[in-house]
């Protein structure tokens, strides 16, 4: 115990020393504020801005995301969507709307414990593609799957 | 008729936000379930008001969920996150009795944070 304070107090007159024991997580900083909101992403008016903004401009298509959503919506303004990916390491799910004026629904970074899976609701303004993008290791990979919109949900 | 009911009325809008989160942790094996219920209107900024005037946009943008202080999920949302959001997600760990935080952050800087109990 006493070692190890010992060790920490001689490293922090080293900033490289420090830098090390962060990056090795020794020393992990202590998250206080919520991650910062992804402007670029979320007002991007399109899919390639919306993947290029969350780093994961050409995603691969891949059978280990597993996207849940209905067949046909007849209320657009609260779709159903689950997305789990069996990708080994995968760190983040975001959740597009093709058709939507600005595609990226929602994007969940998975820490501490929580596995890669997440159910939200989204609004779709007509029928479109949804797209799961999994990012595993700095790798993008993406499912789709259509949903029929018979009542939008997006505009007045 | 329907699309009236897609949308909130106007005695339904504004009021929810200060109403607390609906937030159930339940633990089955190893792995636990948790569901949020937030109360917010996350309105888009294209919808009209029948006088043709545009609802401004007012969305949660952020959002955190910590177990005993640790976080375990940050969340960002766009505005087509549906109205009165709800997230499902698992987690690897938790155990009955432990503590879940649950707080966000919309487009006009309001916050709310809310606690449960893992069940």
């Amino acid at each position: 115990m006493d070692a190890t304070r010992r060790t920490l107090l001689k490293g922090i007159g080293s900033t490289g020393v420090l830098a090390a024991a962060i990056a090795a997580g020794v020393l992990r900083p202590t998250r206080v504020y919520a991650a910062e909101y992804n402007k670029v992403a979320f007002e991007a008016k399109d899919l390639a801005g919306g993947l290029k903004g969350i780093g994961a401009a050409s995603p691969v298509d891949s059978k280990d995301i597993v996207l849940t959503a209905p067949e046909i919506a007849e209320n657009g303004a609260v779709v159903s969507v689950t997305v789990a990916s069996k990708i080994p390491g995968t760190s983040s799910i975001a959740v597009f709307v093709e058709k939507n004026p600005m595609p990226l629904s929602a994007h969940f970074q998975f820490l501490n414990g929580a596995l890669p899976e997440a159910r939200v609701n989204v609004k779709m303004g007509q029928t479109s593609l949804i797209k799961a993008v999994a990012i595993a290791n700095g790798k993008a990979y993406v499912t789709q799957k259509e949903v029929k919109v018979t009542m939008g949900g997006c505009g007045g | 008729m329907r699309r009236l009911s897609a949308h909130p009325d106007e005695n339904d809008k504004g009021k929810n936000m200060a109403d607390p989160m609906k937030i159930r942790a339940t633990v089955s094996g190893d792995v636990c379930e948790i569901k949020v219920l937030m109360s917010h209107p996350m309105e888009t900024g294209q919808r009209k008001e029948s006088d043709g005037k545009l609802v401004p946009a007012h969305f949660i943008q952020t959002f955190n969920i910590a177990v005993n202080g640790k976080t375990v999920i940050d969340g960002g949302c766009g505005p087509s996150v549906s109205r009165n959001p709800v997230f499902a997600f698992k987690v690897k760990g938790p155990k009955a009795g432990d503590k879940v935080t649950v707080s966000w952050v919309d487009n006009l800087g309001e916050k709310r944070t809310d606690e449960a109990t893992v069940a």
